[in-house]
């Protein structure tokens, strides 16, 4: 009797000191690799929301043509079209995120990188890009060109 | 002078096992039949390593990572630098000429089933190595920070952040936040001059441990206690060198009359321009995405193409484990003809990429 229950308690001390060993073993290995894997992620910069930007004056921008601009972090293109009017989108193509151009020849927007084309509306002509590109707002006040966004 | 020898041999002979050494030097054969010569691309490769780690080292000496200036280092190299662009450009011909060599390296061991036990390691570390040079050289062709490399990086990692789920965090990791950037620059930088040369390090000296191992290969069908060997010195050593001399030559001349061009700084705010593709090791797998359709059944085009490649790179590690029949001394013609599929595949891709009109 005396004995089995020595074998016992030696029993639970080893599984005790297994389990306090493994766990501190786990608990140094997360002590290192936690602070590593955070820090190789960048931390997200609060970025103020940008709405509206001045693209320019209308004539800098000649008919059949098009203009990338800066829309906060990320590229936008205004097109003036043929009739004068304006249109613009993102200019971060869908597919695998290269910045189109306008294209006089063709009429329309293309992405050099694979070949995407895009009507002047944003929907995808042809090519590997699987959806449309995000169209912004065009406001004309006086002569300067203002693009917004939602 | 002699004695002077002998004495240095004796002090170090007796700390480091330098007669056991020379022993298993001058006793190691390569062995002889009518495929020996695809042995000595590994010694290219090699070689054409060894280059790139001196020239980087060089070019260490003026390069500055940032955005704002990386751009105008390179210039500085290679214009003002005594002799700035011929190091410059050894380094970039000797990048691609690598990248090729392992390719032909790889695939000559993969048609000669040199994967067979007990190389299977030996093979797997090849793999990673490739994998690792792709690595290199992606992360090498964005420092110069020229439109070329910018676009080639940007559309590179939004691949990588199509893969699901690990996609999106990776791509994060690679750029250094949401838009490739300035710390993008700064990363690919740190992982081009310290991460990928220190797993490479200890990647290639286990794939070269092994080849002192097990020794080369014999092809298919050959046993090896019966082939005929020359001894690896100096028969075999002085052969290999003529062959780095080769490489030499070809280097330097690329180098000299088609000096790597460094084209126009990037401007995160322009359109991508016409003609744009990545290094031509990478073509193969740009045309695949540009020729996709948008959707294949329910699965967007650039997924699917992505993990076919992803799939493909896990099919190649694991070739030792899958094919079963060079293990009993058997060829299974599949595995040859998913070889000559693969080969075909990269050749005329590669050269559809170039004469494709690209509008």
């Amino acid at each position: 009797m005396k004995k089995g229950e020595k074998m016992e308690r030696r029993e639970f001390l080893k599984k005790s000191l297994d389990f306090i060993i493994g766990g501190s073993l786990l608990g140094v290995i997360f002590s290192i690799f936690y602070p590593i894997m955070k820090f190789i992620f960048p931390p997200k910069l609060p970025e103020a929301p940008q709405f509206q930007v001045k693209v320019g004056n209308v004539d800098d921008i000649p008919l059949n043509s098009g203009k990338v601009f800066r829309f906060g972090t990320r590229p936008g293109i205004i097109i003036r079209k043929s009739d004068g009017t304006f249109v613009a989108f993102s200019a971060t193509c869908t597919h695998l995120g290269c910045i189109v151009q306008y294209r006089p020849d063709l009429g329309h927007i293309w992405c050099a990188c694979h070949n995407g084309h895009f009507d002047l509306s944003g929907n995808v002509l042809s090519g590997p890009p699987p959806s449309p590109l995000e169209k912004f707002n065009v406001k004309i006040i006086g002569n300067e060109i203002y693009v917004t966004r939602g | 002078m002699k004695k002077i020898i002998n004495s240095t041999y004796k002090w170090f002979g007796e700390r480091i096992p330098l007669k056991e050494l020379i022993d298993f030097i001058s006793k190691k054969g390569v062995p002889i039949h009518s495929y020996s010569y695809w042995y000595f691309f590994g010694g290219i490769c090699l070689f054409l390593y060894i280059t790139q780690v001196v020239t980087g080292i060089l070019l260490l000496l003026y390069y500055k990572p940032t955005a704002e200036s990386a751009y105008e280092s390179v210039h500085f190299i290679v214009a003002n630098v005594p002799f700035g662009w011929l190091i410059r450009s050894i380094h970039s011909w000797s990048a691609n000429l690598l990248i090729g060599a392992i390719f032909i390296h790889m695939f000559s061991t993969y048609f000669l089933k040199a994967y067979r036990p007990p190389r299977e390691l030996t093979w797997i570390t090849g793999c990673l190595l490739l994998y690792l040079f792709l690595a290199f050289g992606f992360s090498g062709y964005l420092l110069p920070w020229n439109e070329l490399s910018f676009f080639a990086t940007k559309v590179g990692t939004e691949i990588v952040g199509v893969l699901p789920i690990i996609g999106k965090p990776l791509k994060i990791f690679l750029r250094g936040g949401e838009e490739v950037s300035g710390a993008t620059l700064t990363r690919f930088f740190g992982f081009h001059v310290a991460v990928l040369p220190g797993i490479v390090f200890i990647i290639l000296g286990i794939h070269l441990l092994l080849l002192q191992i097990h020794g080369m290969s014999v092809p298919l069908g050959m046993k090896e206690e019966e082939v005929k060997k020359e001894p690896f010195f100096p028969n075999f050593f002085i052969k290999e060198l003529i062959g780095w001399l080769l490489i030499t030559v070809i280097l330097v001349s690329l180098s000299v009359f088609f000096p790597w061009p460094l084209g126009k700084k990037a401007d995160p705010f322009a359109s991508a321009p016409a003609g744009i593709k990545p290094e031509w090791y990478f073509t193969f797998m740009f045309l695949t995405l540009k020729l996709l359709p948008q959707k294949v059944i329910f699965i967007e085009g650039e997924v699917l193409g992505v993990l076919i490649f992803f799939i493909a790179a896990i099919f190649l590690l694991l070739i030792p484990f899958l094919d079963l029949w060079s293990k009993k001394e058997k060829r299974n013609p599949i595995f040859t003809w998913i070889g000559i599929f693969a080969v075909l595949y990269i050749i005329i891709m590669t050269i559809l990429t170039y004469i494709l009109p690209g509008k």
